[in-house]
């Protein structure tokens, strides 16, 4: 082994982990502001880079029908528990068709946009919108009546929702992989290093990304609530922060992220309908290095999981995925014995 | 209410023949849904086709979807059994249920045709006969096509799963005879956004040739890695990669690769000495023209092999017994591991009662991927 060959696994590395810290990054987010374990966090990966492949084709992708599915099942239970309050016909329609209206209009977009095959960019956009779309969709559907229940309980319901959306996914868009083509076809060699413009794509993109997660929460006023409900949760709905809207914002920002790292991954590799199952799982290892609390710490820790499985697949392939998920052991030995005081209630 | 009709119907017809029973029943169990559906489709479009009779018995064949999972195949499998008093079960083409489905066969004492390379314990495929070449076979046409390009050191990249090791098994066997050796082995998962650093690890071993293991689409993406680190040698994949996805997700990056196959998978390019062309040709031929050109596949070449099969074992078995008694399929089973070598589009069979695998090592083609087709070597 010599200094080749350690910087081209340190670059490989970097750039998954970079892929993965935007995905711990998601996880974080949505278990600070919901207490959901997200565990379908990598099924909007493979929904985003395989609807993308499917537009590639001039074809509908089937996650549009999901889409419009879930609109009309979302719409009629925000219908449902708004008569049962209120009992006003008027004010349950309306709030029912301000969940459908905007899936709906992304996906008479998507299919009118599909067959006109537009550019790889605007393909793209129309995918990671699709994807986004489900975000709030899922938390409505699977999530917001359960708002109250404990951790492991959510815990649940995430496994359940992340079986429901790859059997989904296997539906959709069958058992073979795709590849998409690059955004950019560049690729320069630096000394030994092969650089692609795939990969410079996906560091600006994560940087970006990053930078723009931050600014939202430091500056703006939903990011103040969000990180409001993050702290306390009954008393930021005392402030008048409705704790349903946080968390659908929070799960559309989770699907957002999914969907960009689905984009930035699938030039680079096949993806396949269950693709996204183990990249978010690695998403989780490093959040669960920030002990799922600290955006810069799951970072820190997405980075060192990738360098970590660059270097475990060139020393022991076979036992690759054994090491990185091996590294959580140790990680919640070192945060259980410093952290001295209970994570259980926020 | 299908089921149904088809049950009234049944009766209705046995009143009126008085009690000709004597049709040959098959009962198929392959996945129509789920994962290997890909695999199971092509095999009912085929059997669509299968004759009405073989060897002069009425044909009456019940097909059933095992989605994919052993459970429901080894249910199918039981009712196929117990209810239909099948003569002969086809099926899976998903190797996990078809590994369920021969339990089932052995203690209903049916022959079991398996479109699966299924690997089983001793005494466990007593009934099971296999469609699918054995790694083995396969392992032997590589080395053999790699001991004429002077192939004397390879890399290997597999999955890290049963298919990857079993060929790993397989290819070290073959390639000692040949004095072909192994260099280096790494391992990858299907759904592995990466291989660079195993990619990185095989070139600097420097071997004459790469071999990669692993399936369908999932076989392009090691391939690509291999090629971007440089490598100029010789690339081969095995019959897994011998579909066209290959060449979908990989384009030009897999140009020139070697892939293993059955004849199936370019019968108008094989020599004419190869005894399978006629077969694999006429099969082809009338899938194409019911399918549309080019359509045709190895699954379904293994259903269009079990009616060639049966064409020639079924004569021998009705010496002895009558269709749906258990003489029959006692009959039946001795009459495959004892009619000897027989041709079909994927090869050349002799089953005996020691190998139901049966595959004679002339059986594997190597094809070169050019200009984003096969072309037979």
């Amino acid at each position: 082994m010599d200094s080749t060959i350690v910087s081209i696994l340190l670059l490989d590395g970097l750039t998954n982990g970079a892929v993965y810290a935007l995905l711990g990054l998601a996880t974080v987010l949505v278990f600070t502001v919901t207490r959901v374990i997200f565990i379908p966090q990598g099924e909007f990966v493979a929904y985003g880079a395989l609807t993308l492949a499917v537009m590639q084709t001039g074809k509908v992708p089937g996650t549009v029908w999901l889409l419009l599915c879930m609109a009309v099942v979302a719409a009629s239970m925000e219908a449902v528990s708004r008569w049962q309050h209120h009992r006003n016909l008027v004010a349950a329609l309306q709030s029912a068709f301000k969940v459908l209206v905007l899936p709906a209009a992304i996906a008479l977009v998507s299919v009118w946009a599909a067959p006109q095959m537009f550019p790889l960019e605007v393909q793209a956009i129309l995918s990671a919108a699709i994807v986004t779309a489900f975000g709030p969709l899922v938390y409505r559907v699977a999530y917001q009546s359960l708002e109250d229940a404990t951790p492991l309980v959510l815990l649940i319901v995430s496994v359940g929702v992340h079986f429901a959306m790859t059997g989904l996914g296997l539906l959709f868009f069958g058992a073979e992989g795709f590849r998409n083509p690059p955004f950019w076809e560049l690729r320069l060699a630096v000394g030994p290093l092969n650089i692609t413009g795939q990969a410079i794509i996906t560091f600006i993109c994560s940087l970006a990304l990053i930078v723009l997660l931050w600014l939202f929460f430091e500056r703006s006023l939903m990011g103040k609530a969000l990180r409001a409900t993050a702290v306390n949760r009954l008393g930021a709905r005392l402030m008048g922060i409705s704790s349903h809207s946080s968390g659908q914002l929070a799960f559309a920002m989770a699907a957002l992220i999914g969907a960009l790292s689905g984009l930035l991954i699938g030039p680079s590799t096949t993806v396949f309908y269950d693709s996204g199952f183990l990249i978010g799982l690695k998403g989780f290892v490093a959040a669960v290095v920030a002990g799922l609390s600290s955006y810069p710490g799951a970072m820190v820790g997405a980075l060192f999981v990738g360098i970590v499985e660059s270097f475990g697949s060139f020393w022991a392939s076979a036992f690759k995925e054994v090491i990185v998920f091996t590294l959580i052991l140790p990680i919640l030995l070192w945060r259980s014995l410093q952290g001295g005081h209970s994570d259980e209630e926020h | 209410m299908k089921f149904a009709t088809k049950l009234i119907a049944t009766a209705a017809a046995t009143l009126v023949s008085g009690m000709a029973l004597a049709d040959i029943t098959i009962g198929v169990s392959i996945p129509l849904t789920g994962p290997a559906s890909g695999l199971g489709i092509p095999m009912k479009n085929q059997i669509a086709l299968w004759p009405e009779k073989i060897a002069g018995e009425k044909l009456k064949v019940i097909v059933l979807d095992d989605a994919t999972d052993p459970t429901q195949g080894v249910k199918n499998t039981r009712r196929l059994v117990t209810e239909e008093k099948v003569d002969v079960i086809v099926g899976s083409a998903a190797t996990p249920v078809g590994i369920a489905m021969a339990d089932v066969a052995v203690e209903s004492q049916t022959v079991q045709l398996a479109a699966t390379p299924i690997g089983l314990p001793p005494g466990k495929d007593t009934w099971t006969f296999r469609l699918p070449q054995s790694n083995d076979v396969m392992a032997h046409a590589v080395v053999a096509h790699m001991k004429k390009q002077g192939v004397k050191t390879v890399g290997f990249l597999g999955y890290t799963d049963a298919y990857g090791e079993q060929w790993l098994k397989a290819f070290t066997a073959a390639g000692e005879k040949e004095g072909i050796k192994i260099i280096a082995a790494e391992r990858f998962a299907r759904t592995d956004t990466g291989v660079t650093a195993q990619a990185l690890k095989l070139t600097a071993a420097n071997p004459d040739a790469m071999l990669v293991v692993a399936s369908g689409s999932g076989a392009a993406m090691p391939e690509m890695a291999i090629v971007d680190r440089g490598f100029k040698g010789k690339i081969y994949q095995t019959h897994a990669a011998a579909t066209k996805d290959l060449m979908r997700v990989g384009g030009k990056a897999v140009e020139g690769t070697y892939v293993v196959s059955g004849p199936v998978i370019a019968p108008a390019q094989l020599p004419d000495s190869n005894p399978s062309k006629k077969l694999a040709m006429d099969f082809a031929q009338k899938y194409d023209n019911a399918y549309g050109a080019g359509t045709h596949n190895q699954f379904a070449g293994h259903a269009s092999d079990v009616t060639i099969v049966l064409e020639k074992a079924v004569p021998l078995a009705l010496k002895k017994a009558k269709p749906g008694t258990p003489e029959f399929r006692l009959a039946l089973r001795d009459a495959l591991e004892t009619m000897g070598r027989t041709v079909v589009a994927h090869g050349v069979l002799n089953w005996s009662k020691e190998d139901h695998w049966g595959y004679t090592m002339e059986t594997g083609v190597i094809v070169k991927v050019t200009n984003g087709d096969w072309k037979v070597e």
